[in-house]
């Protein structure tokens, strides 16, 4: 697309400044993607120092409850998957967005918005009932560990939410433009990265925990 | 009524201002007096609407750079002055002699000192010189996200805030600039000093953060055509790994102080006494942060050092692959080698000896490093002029400094001079041989660049010879005391031998301060003096790095024609082939508007850390919702956009080829 | 080389697919296989806790890290669509990186905190051993 001003041979002149027929910018919307990614990147070492944190105090218990007293691997296990299906839900989103259907695009994230709603109720209902049972984040280093590994992934699905809530009046109202399809890809990257960091969560909090 | 107050207040009082402290009390007079002075007068000349349109809202690399640099500079004042202050006191508590710091304020001092010098002094400043060189560098008009450029400066600007404001209101944090618990706990640090100290760099880190994430984008994403990795300019390659480095530590930052105010809002037991917390685990953390930190400080000016010595040598760097590999690997290593802060605290030999080798082995890269730029002087025609005098008082400086580092490596050696003065002057040699002397080498090469003419060559001389001596008197006592055991920290000594030490060091200080004077005077003269100084060309210093194919300063856009690299040293292959650039084909140009969205954010991020510092919840309630309406809101604007029309680039592009052609 | 008209970013149609964004896209088909993937790895580690079927404690502890780490690289493919050429391989060189330095911080972490607490806390390092 480039015009070569010095010669037509550009191994002999080579071009040294591009001189382009029509205004191709490429700027920030190339670097959407990237940037988000570094972010997640990021969001993985905040969550590395919350693992290894539970990995260091999550036997200090103080004589106070236990893991195996605490959790109850069924609610767990429903958990996980209102949160798996919440990934596929926003997968069926994606490809509708593809296809540039907006009102399907709408639906998927719809549901998905609910499944991860579901998530979150039964993440402050399990922890609304270990605060009443005395079993709150200041018992011991351990429940405090739990608590603050636990909690911020569920702040993230929460900022997640909030955030699909707000797409969706996005898409609603301006429809599926570039903009708003560069922002679907990136909270589609968030909302799976959070599942990635549940399976981590389900698995060294929970069920390593009942196991020890 | 006194719940009312306390429900509006906090935990903020009349007794949290510190009208006893007549240190504190004339600093703020002075403080408000120059502030008054400073905003009457630039209500005088009407330059409110100015100073918001062009450079609070602005989301020009070259302008969040220049800010981001004022604010280090500005800060370096006050950092410095408690550093004079620290001097001051330890040359004369001896015996009786109290000082005129007790322990409750020399406590704060010693703290603030450490924690404005990095957050506030190295950090933006080697942020204003990468968000000004590396687009310039690499061929592009702009960083990738040049709202979020706008906002992380606001965000380390509140962070200064937070800061500044415990000086007058509420005191500051007394536990040094890594506030380790148990001393950071509640229980044994209650008032607002350590909260001061949380928010401030919570605030702060999240604009370093985005930052990162933004200068990584720019370096991977908006390289001109033809530009490699393998071609792009070193400060680049040193810019990007400095920015990974950010990107893979500060998180860890956010994560532990998270913890440690969850101990002390929320009653927690991470880092407590009791209940199974473990204080060691926050040193642990911490420090996993720390170490990568000083690589983020240095490695922007080492790339500094390869740009001025290849310059003001005439030749190309020697060894550019291994410059690019030694920069790599030193990425990588420095995050291995994070126990040496803590050799002493107990993890015993096998995990000592571990550290302390691959501590040892991070100073290879280094070495190697230093060997490239000797062997690209070698056979040179080296010009003095004040980058390269800098770029080889760094040389000799952070030499000693890194050499000091090494010994330290070894853990018995360390047993012995762990947190003494040896330590003190070992990581201030290595940050104002390194980061200092190169920020004045960059401050000097860029400078003309930034803005149209050069530094007065006198005053330039005269603050570099004082910072050069004056750190060597300076620091020197302080290496020979550490040897003798002297720890580090003390408001008060007994031993009345060690007090021509510090009164020898209070000298270099002082030399320092005079080399600050300097500095301030230096640009002063210079901007009275400008015409003199003046620059038409755009490449005042022969340079080989694109930056210096624009005028000075750049347009707004930067390129007017986006160049084609071919070449490493790109600049150079352009006039070494004498390309030409366009004369016509120009088009209207893509530029982002303003916004004053970051202003906004920051602003209210800045009133929940003051809210959360003074137990103001709901202010903190308030701001915090706010912050995430502002952001919601911001992305509901899609209009972001301007075109600069082809009118305006032609007129510019046109003077700027007048000028080339009545210049040298 | 008339004058543009200036105009959003929205309206350029090549802009989703423009300046080789080689991000992967997601097919009903991969994002089928990645869920019924992921549901079989989920339940796996859930019923050989909840039941206890795999014996001993050692050997379940070994069975579930190792399906969390093929779930996470099943998610990582299917919905994530992570490939080599995703941005010209950066994508894959952040993640392995980030992942690099999740490791050392883990490990690193543990294994000085061990010593610590064996050293300088007794009792802490008893929890810690006991625990792991």
């Amino acid at each position: 697309m480039s015009t070569d001003v010095l010669s037509a041979d550009p191994a002999k002149n080579p071009t040294y400044y591009l001189v382009e027929d029509e205004d191709h910018h490429h700027e920030s919307g190339g670097s959407t993607a990237i940037g988000f990614w570094m972010y997640l990147m990021s969001d993985c070492l905040i969550f590395a120092i919350l693992f290894a944190t539970y990995g260091v105090l999550g036997t200090s218990y103080a004589g106070g409850p236990t893991p195996r007293e605490i959790f109850e691997l069924p609610l767990v296990a429903l958990n996980t998957s209102m949160l798996l299906l919440s990934s596929i839900t926003y997968g069926f989103a994606m490809i509708a967005m593809e296809k540039n259907q907006k009102s399907n695009t709408l639906i998927w994230l719809g549901i998905t918005g609910l499944f991860g709603l579901a998530f979150l109720s039964i993440e402050l209902y399990e922890f609304a009932n270990l605060i009443h049972e005395g079993a709150g984040p200041q018992r011991s280093a351990f429940l405090s560990s739990f608590f603050t590994l636990v909690g911020t992934h569920g702040l993230h699905v929460t900022f997640g939410s909030i955030w699909l809530v707000t797409l969706m009046v996005q898409v609603g109202r301006f429809g599926l433009i570039a903009a708003n399809k560069r922002r679907l890809m990136c909270l589609s990257m968030f909302w799976h990265f959070l599942d990635v960091v549940w399976i981590g969560v389900f698995t060294f909090v929970y069920l390593l925990g009942v196991l020890r | 009524m006194d719940n009312i107050i306390k429900t509006i207040f906090g935990r903020l009082s009349i007794e949290s201002l510190p009208i006893h402290e007549p240190i504190v009390v004339g600093t703020f007079l002075g403080v408000a007096v120059g502030g008054l002075a400073v905003l009457a007068l630039i209500t005088k000349f009407k330059l409110w609407g100015y100073l918001w349109k062009e450079w609070f809202t602005t989301v020009d690399h070259k302008r969040i750079g220049i800010m981001y640099m004022i604010l280090g500079i500005v800060m370096l004042l006050r950092g410095f002055a408690d550093a004079l202050m620290m001097r001051g006191q330890q040359a004369i508590a001896f015996g009786d002699n109290q000082g005129f710091l007790n322990s409750h304020h020399y406590d704060q001092v010693f703290t603030a000192h450490g924690v404005i010098m990095i957050f506030f002094v190295a950090m933006p400043i080697i942020t204003g010189l990468m968000n000004y060189v590396v687009p310039l560098q690499i061929g592009a008009r702009d960083v990738s996200f040049p709202y979020l450029n706008n906002l992380s400066f606001w965000m380390t600007a509140g962070g200064v805030v937070l800061v500044m404001a415990s000086l007058f209101i509420g005191e500051f944090a007394r536990t040094g600039w890594l506030a380790f618990p148990p001393l950071s706990e509640l229980d044994f640090s209650p008032d607002v000093g350590v909260d001061y100290y949380i928010w401030a760099l919570q605030v702060a880190g999240v604009g370093t953060t985005l930052s990162g994430i933004n200068l990584i984008a720019t370096i991977i994403k908006m390289r001109a055509p033809g530009m490699t990795m393998m071609k792009l300019p070193v400060f680049c390659w040193t810019s990007l790994c400095a920015n990974v480095l950010i990107v893979a530590s500060f998180p860890v930052l956010t994560a532990t102080l998270v913890l440690l105010s969850l101990d002390r809002y929320v009653g927690t037991n991470f880092f407590t006494n009791n209940l199974g917390g473990n204080p060691m685990m926050y040193v642990n953390l911490i420090w996993i942060w720390g170490h990568p930190e000083v690589y983020i400080l240095i490695l922007p000016l080492f790339g500094v050092f390869s740009e001025v010595t290849s310059t003001f040598s005439g030749k190309r760097l020697f060894g550019y692959t291994s410059m690019v590999y030694a920069t790599i690997v030193i990425t990588i290593l420095s995050y291995l080698v994070w126990l040496h802060h803590f050799f002493t605290m107990g993890s015993g030999a096998s995990v000592n000896s571990f550290f302390g080798i691959t501590t040892m082995v991070i100073s290879i890269p280094t070495g190697a490093k230093i060997f490239n730029w000797l062997f690209t002087m070698y056979k040179g025609r080296i010009r003095f002029e004040l980058p390269m005098m800098w770029t080889i008082a760094f040389m000799l400086t952070f030499t000693v400094g890194g050499m000091t580092g090494v010994l330290l490596a070894v853990p018995p050696a360390d047993f012995v001079l762990h947190n003494s003065l040896f330590l003190i002057a070992h990581f201030h040699n290595v940050i104002i041989g390194g980061v200092l002397f190169g920020a004045f080498a960059a401050i000097n090469y860029w400078w003309p660049k930034a803005f149209g003419f050069k530094l007065n060559q006198f005053w330039g001389k005269v603050s570099f010879w004082l910072w050069v001596v004056g750190f060597w008197v300076a620091f020197t006592p302080l290496y020979i005391m550490g040897l003798m055991g002297v720890t580090r920290r003390l408001h008060h000594f007994d031993d009345p031998s060690l007090q021509i030490y510090f009164v020898v060091a209070l000298l270099g200080a002082l030399m320092i301060a005079g080399g600050i004077g300097a500095f301030l005077v230096q640009i002063g003269v210079s901007i009275w003096k400008k015409e003199e100084l003046r620059d038409v060309t755009g490449d005042p210093w022969d340079g080989r790095t694109l930056e210096w194919a624009t005028s000075s300063p750049p347009p707004d856009y930067n390129f007017a024609f986006t160049p084609v690299i071919h070449e490493l040293d790109a600049w150079y292959d352009m006039k070494d082939k004498k390309a030409q650039a366009p004369i016509d084909g120009y088009r209207a140009i893509h530029m982002p508007r303003n916004t004053g969205t970051g202003v906004i954010i920051a602003a209210l991020s800045t009133a929940f850390g003051f809210g959360m510092i003074w137990y103001m919840w709901w202010l903190a309630a308030i701001a915090l919702i706010g912050v995430v309406v502002v952001a919601i809101w911001h992305t509901f604007n899609y209009d972001r956009d301007y075109y600069i029309p082809v009118e305006e680039v032609v007129a510019t592009e046109s003077e700027r080829r007048r000028l080339l052609g009545q210049g040298a | 080389m008339s004058a543009h008209t200036p105009h959003g970013h929205g309206d350029h149609g090549h802009d989703d697919h423009a300046h080789g964004d080689t991000h992967g896209h997601g097919s009903l088909k991969g994002y089928m296989i990645g869920f019924v993937l992921s549901v079989i790895l989920t339940a796996i580690p859930f019923w050989a806790v909840m039941t206890g079927a795999l014996g001993d404690t050692q050997t379940t502890a070994l069975v579930i890290m190792g399906l969390a780490f093929v779930q996470i690289v099943v998610h990582m493919i299917y919905f994530l669509h992570m490939n080599t050429k995703s941005e010209g391989g950066w994508t894959m060189m952040a993640l392995v990186f980030t992942a690099v330095l999740v490791v050392i911080t883990l490990s690193g972490s543990i294994w000085v905190m061990y010593h610590m607490n064996t050293n300088m806390m007794p009792d802490m390092a008893a929890q810690m051993g006991g625990g792991m």
